[in-house]
């Protein structure tokens, strides 16, 4: 039997000739990265546990994303942990407020990852990195200390689930509904501890940030990570990182054989996919978008580490330009980075954005998690193209959340209750 | 390792923001955090949790976010054992590498009432339901993630791993 594209990232981080789903291994980590909520609670068991120094100061990343700008004083006190740190262990890749972005948007997109790579984040989006053909998974904050002290990692080397997407998306339907679709048929335990390898002529034709959104939801699905294979797409965005990046330099392009065992093979309809929303309080949650016209909304959140890229920021303002954002409700762009934002200045985006009565955030995970810059009070329901409408994510436990796709959101903006790009009148293919 | 305590029982998909909300996310400290643990889903539960307390849950418990506070509010409100139909993945790894006791075993999960009295034996893999007067075997931990509890969590085993120039 053949091997996964997972098994055999993984057997070159081990140093082995091969691994198969369910042993244990000792994995080489190739970029190990936290934020300002999880960076603290390592650094104290860092040191606490007596390490002095990292394995190699290029291969860790800080990145103070979460309550950065610091939203408060506690926040401050954990944000300036981070950065002390960062500065006695000489973390070139600490990145700063003013060059900070959303990790999962910054880190790919400054070149960090490169294909074959084994990536340990202290964040549970870390499976996001999967879209350029690296095994990426999410950890606890004791787990990233221990890879920063030894740089390696112990794994489970996981089986592995192939979906398997045919046919041609319906208009208005991206990647973020063919992944919203997915978590509501295989539920949100219905990859755990399991690889999600996504598959087929759809993918293929599938962006690179519409695969960054998918892979980047696999734990939304329980999932140990997602990954899509290496293609022409993958090289181009590759080559297009920063020069001497590691994305531009380094890499080794795995594929997984044909006869590869899988845990189990789904093929889904593309073309028979809707504009898909998750209602509260699972990922899982799904239903046609077009269901939900009854449902008004306080806000709309357009952004973050699954759908903050330049791609997204352009769908929403497909459908905004030259419209103006209901009168009840606020609309919030959290752009993934500094870069998504100079981008979407230079090609009008964030003017029309503006124009149409949308607040222009500076890269921060902020609301996603409540945190801070769009906080939900008791009894509002917010439309956003985050990851999670657990209770209480947005803010107050009495809020609501409904994930959809960055078309649905604009959409739904402009007519006060969650709608789809056809029912503002919007033309058909966006910016597709 | 036996701790007997009262039943906090919660259903399927407790995820990591109602077990410790991000807006409280700007402390690590363990008593900061253990007063907001499990708020949102049981706003009662920080003052009526006593010390050797058990939770126990359905499948996929602490699904979503990575952040390790979770099991550190659980551990640090007084909670001795969790026990759940299956756990997520990052918080399987979390509360071994923080040393918070997890017990999987999906029938003693179904049985348990909230206010029921349970017996847990961890070397022996047992829970006891003193209320019902019924007994489960739970699933042992593979042999590494056995050897990562008996030292003490993942950093012991790491140091160990650099001395020996691993």
């Amino acid at each position: 039997m053949g091997s996964t594209i997972t098994e055999k990232i993984l057997a070159r981080a081990a140093g082995r000739d091969e691994v198969h789903a369910g042993d244990i291994i000792e994995a080489k980590v190739d970029l190990a990265l936290a934020n300002d909520i999880t960076a603290p609670l390592a650094i104290a068991e860092f040191e606490k546990a007596g390490f002095t120094k990292v394995f190699d100061p290029a291969r860790i990343a800080l990145v103070p994303d979460h309550f950065a700008p610091n939203k408060d004083i506690k926040a401050a006190g954990q944000a300036k942990t981070m950065r002390e740190f960062a500065r006695k262990h000489e973390i070139v890749n600490y990145f700063e407020v003013g060059r900070m972005g959303i990790e999962h948007v910054l880190l790919p997109d400054t070149g960090m990852v490169a294909p074959g790579d084994v990536v340990v984040g202290a964040d549970s989006h870390t499976c996001t990195y999967g879209a350029v053909a690296a095994f990426s998974t999410g950890v606890g904050s004791t787990d990233f200390a221990a890879a920063m002290a030894w740089g390696h990692v112990w794994l489970r080397v996981p089986e592995s689930i192939r979906f398997v997407y045919s046919g041609r998306p319906q208009p208005w339907v991206t990647g973020k509904d063919l992944m919203l679709h997915t978590i509501g048929l295989i539920g949100v335990d219905g990859a755990l501890y399991q690889a999600m390898e996504f598959a087929g002529e759809t993918i293929e034709a599938l962006s690179m940030d519409e695969r960054f959104t998918m892979c980047n939801m696999a734990i939304e699905a329980g999932g140990k990570s997602g990954i899509v294979g290496f293609d022409e797409k993958t090289t181009r965005y590759l080559q297009s990182r920063p020069e001497g990046s590691r994305a531009r330099t380094v890499g080794q392009v795995f594929a997984s054989d044909a006869d590869a065992g899988y845990a189990r093979v789904v093929e889904i309809d593309a073309a028979a996919v809707p504009p898909t929303v998750a209602k509260p309080h699972l990922p899982s949650n799904t239903v046609a978008a077009a269901s939900l016209g009854d449902v008004t909304i306080d806000q709309v959140v357009i952004g973050s580490c699954t759908n903050g890229r330049l791609e997204d920021l352009r769908q929403a303002a497909s459908i905004l330009r030259g419209k103006k954002v209901h009168a009840d409700v606020r609309c919030i762009i959290l752009p993934g980075t500094q870069q998504v934002c100079l981008d979407a200045t230079a090609d009008g985006t964030m003017q029309a954005l503006i124009e149409a009565g949308c607040a222009f955030s500076t890269p921060t995970c902020g609301a996603c998690l409540g945190g801070h810059m769009g906080v939900l009070a008791d009894g509002e329901r917010a439309v956003a193209t985050t990851n999670r409408n657990f209770v209480g994510r947005m803010g107050h436990p009495g809020s609501e959340v409904y994930l959809a796709s960055p078309y649905v959101a604009a959409a739904s903006a402009l007519a006060g209750h969650v709608a789809t790009p056809e029912e503002v009148g919007a033309k058909q293919g966006g910016s597709r | 390792m036996i701790f007997e305590g009262t039943v906090h029982k919660y259903g399927r998909d407790v995820d990591t923001d109602v077990i410790i909300p991000a807006r409280y996310l700007n402390t690590s400290d363990p008593a900061e955090l253990a007063k907001h643990c499990m708020e949102d889903i049981d706003a009662e539960f920080a003052t009526s949790v006593q010390p050797g307390d058990i939770i126990v849950a359905r499948e996929n418990f602490g699904c979503g976010s990575s952040r390790e506070h979770a099991p550190v509010a659980i551990k640090a409100s007084g909670i001795s054992v969790v026990i759940a139909a299956s756990f997520a993945r990052i918080f399987y790894r979390n509360a071994i590498n923080t040393g918070l006791p997890i017990v999987v075993c999906p029938a003693a999960a179904a049985d348990a009432q909230a206010g029921d009295r349970l017996r847990v034996d961890l070397l022996a893999g047992t829970v006891e339901n003193l209320t019902h007067g019924t007994s489960y075997d739970a699933e042992a931990f593979p042999p590494f993630m056995q050897e990562l509890i008996d030292r003490g969590g993942l950093l012991p085993y790491v140091k160990a791993r650099i001395a020996a120039g691993v």
